[in-house]
Formats: structure tokens, C-alpha cells, sequence
């Protein structure tokens, strides 16, 4: 999709006052937050395992080049193929040429953030192939022309009443009067229709939440089961991962997989982790013919021993977006990429640039509960931090704001002018404030007082204050 | 403020007042000093103090960050401890100036030198001095936002609530959501106002529905915050830095109240 | 750029961001040995639980996520277990099966309504019957390997399914199950595919609702044997 993250101030602007979406962002406290803390507050080794899983990925990040050809070299033993894309353009052109080459029509697709990372779906329609969302909620987006709004929940700002309406317009084969109000009728509506398109398709692609170098094996976790009918009834599977998504053995996996369910949906784990090993093998009576693996690079190399190093530890729970003030205020969508929220934050500029994704590392109040929550301990703030850095450096911090800033640090480095200055202005300030306490407009302030009053100052400085006080004694 | 057992030599401590207390509300700096007297601390305001630098190391500007860091901890050499009235300050002194003056062997040793001796007011008298109750009177009931800073980089929770539970006459009432953000986030509030509005509006949402008489937190800047859309809503609510309330120190009008009608 | 130049210029771009200096032995001996000897990283409490505590926290933590769990006491007790679960359920008294060993030694004809087919899962079936190699108590997980025994697709298509273990193999924790499975299978190696199923299928992808059965089985019934 076309970044549309310049325009992040107006996206949330909109987003503000758009009640559905208020609604929809409503439950996320009682949802995934309040699960997350139980699920957490039900294992005592949490902490512990948190640090864990750091560990495991910090390892494999710096031994990344050997486990990748371990991890290569496990998957072609078991028949698959390994296919290297430096950029998203070399993996769109893999995946096609593979689906060409099975002659495939439709195909299926598990959830993959790859996927939407690199557009998959709008070059395989270009190219005449018809991919089909399975995830229920990338299904929900997918006949909207939408982009997922989260990384794990990608329809969360719909509401029923929404996906109803979509379903009456598209699903014309089933009679108009059916009744769909319960979210059960309309999950039940969607298995119908998709359960059709699992059993024609020729190819299906999934994600990978795990790749593990010990045996060549790619992990995905989902609820649905969706996942697993899209990589075991075509003939042929494509697994698109990025390259950090690689752990050593299956024990690493296990770590992960302790702290990814419980910090994503709060649940004890996904009611379905499938781990997958190569094709069909000579007795098997199902599983596909061809597996393929679509590794991505796209940026990465270029985050790995950089200040954005950590950022490749993230495992895409989601916990980061559920836990973010400006998240549950605006949504996914005015992010204007991918990957909304804290993450997105920080990965977003790191994959499509700082110019292009300047406002999101500024959009955070750096309240640090992204940081607090996050199971792989990835200093978020201070990685946004660093991106608002690299944009002063560049000249982007917009002007007036920098000018202002300029000039306030130049009087408070040096504090004999500085205490002259306010020891002036504040008393003076004080005095037009003196009667109801505070301002309710002030002259470049309009930001603060559109929406709120401004209290007033008491009076004189506290070093004025202070220096009268110790005067007289 | 109760006799506990105190060090024969009074520990000297440097107030670091933090502009915001500097220019906008003075008195939370006597009620700081008062509470640290009364804990047997010897206070000091140095002059050559003006602002740790963190709208700037936040806004990129490394640079005047930097400079700022080393001024403020010149100002402070020679004191056992810098106290500030604000964990939102406070962090920027313990936990980033370390990480903002890393990169040459003398100034991170200084930063980190430094940044053992800061401390948080409440946290400080706490966890450092040992205080368990003060000693005085209010009447009414409280609430307490938890700002992030203080809380998620210097794990300040408990110690403002046991010196509140500790007041005769006090009634600490919980609002929901305690520990969210209340969209202030410094410079944020300027420059997305009206992302900052709708976090807010939830805060001043839940700061209602506690059916409280008075707000309190220990950072300004969240203070003005929510006083500012308390006010702007209409609300009759009085807003207070906990350290005011600690020191007894209630005579002044709330924060962004007048004198006549508060 | 061909594949082997686009393989070689990613991992020169991790190499060179890694350790421009290029000495690669220790980092090599570093995977190998973790490769080989796959070190356990901590597992929690809930997972070394043994005996009936074990058992315990397998069947309340599947339960806690909606599945249906039963005991037979033997293998011969199954037809009847399943009879009257599918009688409760309203479902028809067939179902399917792959060609584990396990399914010819269970005396289906003592209750002849039953009906067993075999063979790989169906888009039509609406109950089908796996048996699991091992499970982890830790979070009431159960492991399904792929084969002719149990076919993959039964543990997806079908509406309702039944799944077998052996008391016995229900493990405390994943690293239990998984040393298992590769006693099984061998080292640094596994079937094609490793099934974890903690319940039946479910989404909550429309507000926030959990409703089951959004494309795999609605209704997950295990049976504990022994």
C-alpha cells in the first residue's frame, strides 16, 4: 500500500471523531488488556520469561547469517525451497513466479503482515491471480479495500452492524432476508463462503511467527484454523517471512510462544501453534506438493547493530498498540501504513523512511507503557527517541517549532538571563491571570487552549522567591 | 512529619525545582522544602539551575540537551542528593542523562555519579529517608493519578498513597485507569492538541467518576493538564501537587483557581 | 540479481553489521553447540507439575478454553463414550479416522450404530477422530503429527472433533513434548507438520466477541484413555 503516514495529523484528526471506530477502540481495555493481565497475573514466571525470550533473540540476532543458512539448509533437506528477496519487489516477483509457474487462479491467504508489507495482494490481482483473505478479520478488510487498522486484529475497528452491511452487498448468492445480527451468524456466513475457496485454491500463503534454524521449520499461530486449511489443501504453500523472524531450536520456540499469546490476546497460548516441515512426504495422504519459503529482507540488514537494533526482537503481539494512549485514541488506520502504534513508530520509518513516516516517532507522549508491556522488552520510546533525533539533524522538525525551541534552550543555558526573563514575564503573566486563575486563550498557546484552559502562574518565580526569602534571613 | 530515626549528620540536598514549579507554581517548592526539612534534610535551591533539558533531548535536539545536562549537574556538585518534584524530571536526571551523556568516558562517569544521587521528592523521603506518615489534618477525599514517568522509569505507586493513607481526615479514592496517560507528554500536547484532547477527556472522564473533591499528582505538567480540561469542562474539582497536600501547605488556590472562589 | 546473489548480498549485510572484523569461530561454535544440544530455557512451574496434579491442570486448562474432556478407563470403553457424545450432540454416528493402530484396537463394533471411515479429511466431514502423540499440561495442549495415521485435514475440515491420547503421554510441559516427539522422530527432525491444538477453533475478529468454530472445528472433544 502507498504510505499515507505524511498525512498522519489529518487521519487523526478524522479519526477523532468518527464514532464507530470510538466505540471499537472502547473495547480493547476489557478485551485484550484486561486478558493480558490476568494471563500474566496466572504466571508467576512472566518476568523471568520475558527476559528469556529477550535473550533468545538478541542471541539470534547476532549469530542471524549462521542460523539463516542452518535454517536454509533444514528446509531443503526436507524437500522445500528457500528463496532469498533483499526487497519487497524481489519477493512479490517470487511469489508470483511460483504461483505462475503452479499455474495457480486463486489463492488462499493466512494472515501475513509480510504480505501487507510487500502488497502481495494488488500485484497477484495485477498479474490476473485472485488472492483470498482467510483470517476472518483480514477477510472483513479485504472486501472493504481496507488496511488492517492492528497487527493482530486487523478488523478491530468495525463493528457488526458494519461487517452486516458489507455482507448483504457481497455475499449475493444468499438470500436477502437471512438474519445476521449475532456475530456468530455472521463468523458462520464467512466459514460458509470461505470454506468454498479453501477447497478450490491452488496455492496458499501463509506467514510465520517462527522459523526454527534446528529444523527447518516454519511456525504459525492462529485461532481461527484458518491458517492451517490455507497451507494443507493446496498444492502448493509459500511461507513469507522476514529474516529476524528465525530462532534457533524448538526450545527457543517454546519461549517465545509462552510470552507471544499471553501478551497478544491474554490467552494461555492460541488454540492452534502449527509447526510445518517441508512438503508432503512420500506416505503422507495430505499436506502440499511444494513448499516454498520467501525470505525477506526489505531494511532489516540496515536496522541490525544500528540504534534500531532491538526493534528486531519484536514478535507483532500487538501488546504495544493495546497499551497506547494515542493508539486507543486514533486508531490503526491514521498511522497510514502497515504497522500502527509504538512499533509501528519505530518500524515504520526504519522500512519506508523518516521523511516519509516523520510524524510517527513525534506522535507518542512517551508515557512508556509500550515499553512496560512489551514481552521482548524493546525500548520503544527511546528508538522514537532516536528517529525524532535523526529528523532534527535532517532540518525536518518544523520550523516554527524549532525556532521556539532554539530559543528557549538558548536562555535556559544560561540561567542569569533566563531567571531575568521570567523573573519579568511571569509576575507580569500572573498579573492578567490574577482573576479566574487561569487563561482560556493565550497567544501561541492556541494548541493547549482550543481544549483547555491554561492555569496561570502564582505570581513571582520561586528563585525570585526564594532569593527574597534567604535576603531577609 | 513523624521522628523517625534520622542520620546524626543532616544529609544536604540540592532542590532542583523544576521550571515548571519555578514559574508556574512556586508553592510546590516550599512544600518540597518543608517536607525535606522535616525528613532532616538540609536544602540548598543553587542558583545556576534552570531546566534538566528534556523538552529538548525529547524533541531531538541532542545538542542543547547535552549542554543542559552538564550545566544542571555542575550546579549540583557537592550535594548528597538532587530532589525534584517531579518524576518526569527526576527521570530525565537518574535515567537519561546517563544514557545522553554516554558516549565519552568523563561525562558518563559524571551523569552516572549524578544520577545515583537524584531522586523524586515522594519517593525520595520514602524509600531514602524512611518516612512513614506526616503528621497533619485534611478533610476530604483524594485522588491519585499515577504520571508515567514517575511511575514506569522510577516505580513510584505506593509510596505518595502510604504518606496520603497516613493523613487524619484523608480519603484516598482510586480512580480507574490510575495509571494511564493523561496526554500531556510535554511537547506532545502542542504539537498533536487534538489527540492530547481526547486522552485527556477519558482521564478527566474517570477523575470524575471517583467522586472525588481534589486531584493530586507529583508532576506539574500533568497537573496543568487535567486542570486545564477540568476547568474548561466545568468541573468543580480542585487540583494539587501531592507534595502541597503532604506539606499542609492547602491555603493557596488550587491550580487554576482564583483566590476568591475556590 | 539471481537467487545465490541475492542469498549472498543478505548475508553479507548481516555479516558486515555483525562483526566487521570477520573472525566467525566462535559465533560458529556458538550455533553448533546450541543446535546440538537445544539447551532448555526456563520453564514455569505449571509445566513440571506430574501425577494427578499434572493431569489436573491438563484438564482444566483445556476445559478453561472450551473444549469437552472425558475419561475412558481402556480403549474398549471409547465406542461408548463416543456413541453417546455424538447422540447428545445431535450428530450423526460416523465419523472418520486415519489408519493409526490405536483406532483397530478399539472394539468399534460393540455399539454398532457406529460407523468409522478412513482416510484424509473431507470439506462434507462432520466428525472426524485423531489420535494425539503427546501433550504439554502446561496450557492444555495436545500434539497431532501429520501422516497416513492421522491425516492433517481431519484436525480442520470437520465440524466436531474427537481427539484420542493416552494418559500416559499427556507431558508436563512443551519441552516434554516435544523430547517426545523427537524420540519418535529423531533429531533435528519432524514430521511435516506438528499440530498444537489448545481447543476448538474461534475468532473474535468482530468486536471483540469470541464466537467458536470460525473455520476449524467448532467443538473439540478430547478423550483420555487409561
Amino acid at each position: 500500500m502507498k504510505p499515507q503516514s505524511r498525512a498522519f495529523k489529518t487521519n487523526a484528526t478524522q479519526a477523532l471523531t468518527n464514532e464507530p471506530l470510538k466505540k471499537a477502540l472502547g473495547g480493547i481495555k476489557h478485551g485484550f488488556v484486561a486478558n493480558r493481565a490476568r494471563a500474566r497475573a496466572n504466571l508467576p514466571e512472566f518476568e523471568q520469561l520475558r527476559d528469556e525470550a529477550k535473550a533468545v533473540k538478541e542471541h539470534t540476532l547476532a549469530h542471524l547469517d549462521l542460523y539463516l543458512e542452518e535454517y536454509e539448509k533444514k528446509v531443503t533437506a526436507s524437500g522445500g525451497h528457500v528463496h532469498w528477496a533483499p526487497t519487497a519487489s524481489d519477493a512479490r516477483e517470487a511469489i508470483l513466479k511460483i504461483c505462475q509457474d503452479a499455474g495457480a487462479k486463486t489463492v488462499t491467504k493466512g494472515k501475513t503482515m509480510i504480505g501487507e508489507e510487500i502488497a502481495i495482494n494488488d500485484y497477484l490481482e495485477d498479474a490476473g491471480i485472485t488472492p483470498v483473505e482467510t483470517d476472518l478479520g483480514e477477510y472483513l478488510i479485504q472486501i472493504r479495500n481496507e488496511a488492517p487498522s492492528h497487527i493482530i486484529a486487523p478488523a478491530i475497528h468495525l463493528t457488526k452492524d458494519q461487517v452486516e452491511a458489507d455482507f448483504r452487498k457481497l455475499h449475493t448468492s444468499l438470500p436477502y432476508d437471512r438474519v445476521l445480527e449475532e456475530p456468530a451468524q455472521l463468523v458462520a456466513e464467512a466459514r460458509k463462503m470461505l470454506r468454498e475457496q479453501f477447497l478450490a485454491a491452488d496455492v496458499g500463503i501463509t506467514g510465520a511467527n517462527l522459523l526454527i534454524a534446528e529444523t527447518g521449520t516454519s511456525v504459525i499461530v492462529t485461532n481461527e484454523g484458518n491458517g492451517d486449511l490455507t497451507q494443507c489443501l493446496p498444492r502448493v504453500h509459500i511461507v513469507i517471512a522476514s529474516i529476524e523472524k528465525t530462532v534457533p531450536t524448538l526450545e527457543d520456540a517454546n519461549t517465545i510462544l509462552r510470552v507471544l499469546a499471553r501478551s497478544a490476546t491474554g490467552q494461555e497460548c492460541s488454540t492452534y501453534t502449527t509447526f510445518t516441515t517441508g512438503p508432503k512426504r512420500p506416505e503422507d495422504p495430505d499436506g502440499p506438493e511444494e513448499y516454498h519459503v520467501v525470505l525477506l529482507d526489505n531494511g532489516r540488514t540496515e536496522m541490525l547493530g544500528s540504534e534500531f537494533h532491538d526493534m528486531l526482537r519484536c514478535i507483532r503481539c500487538g501488546a504495544c498498540m493495546n497499551h497506547c494512549p494515542v493508539y486507543g485514541a486514533v486508531g490503526g488506520h491514521a498511522y497510514g501504513w502497515v504497522y500502527p502504534g509504538p512499533m509501528g513508530a519505530v518500524l515504520t520509518p526504519s522500512l519506508i523512511g523518516i521523511d516519509e513516516a516523520g510524524h510517527l516517532p513525534n506522535a507518542s507522549t512517551f508515557c512508556g507503557r509500550c515499553e512496560a508491556v512489551c514481552p521482548m522488552r524493546i525500548p520503544l520510546p527511546k528508538m522514537m527517541r532516536h528517529y525524532r533525533e535523526r529528523e532534527y539533524e535532517k532540518g525536518n522538525t518544523p520550523h516554527r517549532y524549532k525556532l521556539g525551541l532554539k530559543l528557549w534552550a538558548f536562555a535556559a543555558k544560561r540561567y542569569r538571563l533566563y531567571q531575568a526573563l521570567t523573573g519579568l514575564a511571569i509576575p507580569l503573566m500572573a498579573r492578567f491571570g490574577k482573576r479566574s486563575g487561569r487563561f482560556r486563550t493565550i497567544p501561541l498557546a492556541g494548541g493547549w487552549t482550543r481544549h483547555r484552559d491554561l492555569p496561570a502562574p502564582q505570581g513571582k518565580t520561586f528563585q525570585q522567591l526564594w532569593r527574597e526569602k534567604e535576603a531577609k534571613s | 512529619m513523624a521522628k523517625t530515626e534520622i542520620a546524626e549528620a543532616k544529609p544536604s540536598v540540592g532542590l532542583f525545582v523544576t521550571c515548571l514549579v519555578d514559574l508556574i507554581r512556586p508553592s510546590v517548592g516550599f512544600a518540597a522544602v518543608k517536607l525535606l526539612e522535616e525528613a532532616g534534610c538540609k536544602v540548598e535551591v543553587p542558583r545556576a539551575q534552570t531546566c534538566c533539558g528534556q523538552p529538548a533531548y525529547n524533541s531531538g535536539d541532542k545538542k542543547d540537551a547535552h549542554e543542559l545536562a552538564l550545566n544542571t549537574i555542575a550546579a549540583f556538585e557537592g550535594y548528597d542528593y538532587v530532589v525534584a518534584p517531579s518524576g518526569s524530571c527526576a527521570g530525565m536526571l537518574s535515567h537519561h542523562y546517563p544514557e545522553l551523556l554516554g558516549d565519552n568516558p568523563e561525562t558518563a562517569e559524571r551523569a552516572h555519579a549524578f544520577a545515583k544521587k537524584a531522586h523524586e521528592l515522594v519517593s525520595f523521603l520514602v524509600d531514602v529517608r524512611g518516612i512513614k506518615k506526616v503528621d497533619i489534618k485534611y478533610s476530604g477525599r483524594v485522588t491519585y493519578h499515577d504520571s508515567c514517568a514517575g511511575l514506569r522509569e522510577l516505580g513510584i505507586k505506593d509510596q505518595p498513597r502510604k504518606l496520603l493513607k497516613s493523613i487524619q481526615g484523608l480519603k484516598l479514592q482510586e480512580m480507574d485507569e490510575a495509571e494511564i496517560c493523561c496526554g500531556f507528554g510535554g511537547t506532545f500536547c502542542i504539537k498533536y492538541p487534538d489527540i492530547s484532547n481526547a486522552i485527556v477527556e477519558k482521564k478527566t472522564a474517570n477523575i470524575t467518576a471517583s467522586k472525588s473533591d481534589c486531584l493530586l499528582a507529583g508532576d506539574l505538567g500533568c497537573l496543568m493538564n487535567m486542570a486545564g480540561k477540568l476547568s474548561r469542562e466545568g468541573r468543580q474539582m480542585d487540583v494539587r501537587h501531592v507534595a502541597e497536600v503532604l506539606a499542609g501547605m492547602t491555603d493557596e488556590p488550587a491550580i487554576g483557581a482564583n483566590g476568591g472562589e475556590s | 540479481m539471481s537467487g545465490a546473489e541475492d542469498r549472498q548480498s543478505i548475508l553479507d549485510a548481516i555479516r558486515s553489521a555483525l562483526h566487521p572484523k570477520g573472525d566467525d569461530t566462535a559465533r560458529k561454535q556458538a550455533v553448533r553447540e546450541r543446535l546440538t544440544s537445544h539447551p532448555s530455557n526456563l520453564v514455569p512451574r505449571r509445566g513440571k507439575a506430574s501425577g494427578d496434579a499434572r493431569l489436573k491442570l491438563f484438564i482444566e486448562t483445556l476445559e478453561g478454553q472450551s473444549a469437552k474432556v472425558s475419561r475412558a478407563k481402556s480403549a474398549n470403553d471409547i465406542p461408548d463414550i463416543v456413541a453417546a457424545y455424538l447422540r447428545e450432540s445431535n450428530l450423526p454416528a460416523e465419523f472418520r479416522t486415519g489408519s493409526d493402530e490405536l483406532f483397530d484396537r478399539i472394539p468399534w463394533d460393540k455399539t454398532p450404530a457406529l460407523t468409522r471411515h478412513q482416510g484424509r479429511g473431507q470439506g462434507s466431514d462432520a466428525v472426524t477422530m485423531s489420535r494425539a502423540r503427546s501433550a504439554a499440561a502446561e496450557t492444555g495442549t495436545l500434539f497431532l503429527t501429520s501422516g497416513e495415521e492421522n491425516p492433517t485435514t481431519l484436525n480442520f475440515l470437520p465440524d466436531t472433533h474427537i481427539m484420542i491420547i493416552s494418559k500416559q503421554d499427556i507431558l508436563g510441559s512443551y519441552e516434554d513434548a516435544w523430547n517426545a516427539l523427537r524420540d519418535i522422530y529423531g533429531a533435528r527432525t519432524l514430521p511435516r507438520a506438528v499440530n498444537l491444538v489448545s481447543g476448538p477453533s474461534r475468532t473474535a475478529d468482530i468486536e471483540q466477541i469470541i464466537v467458536m468454530g470460525a473455520h476449524g472445528p467448532r467443538r473439540l472433544h478430547v478423550i483420555i484413555v487409561g
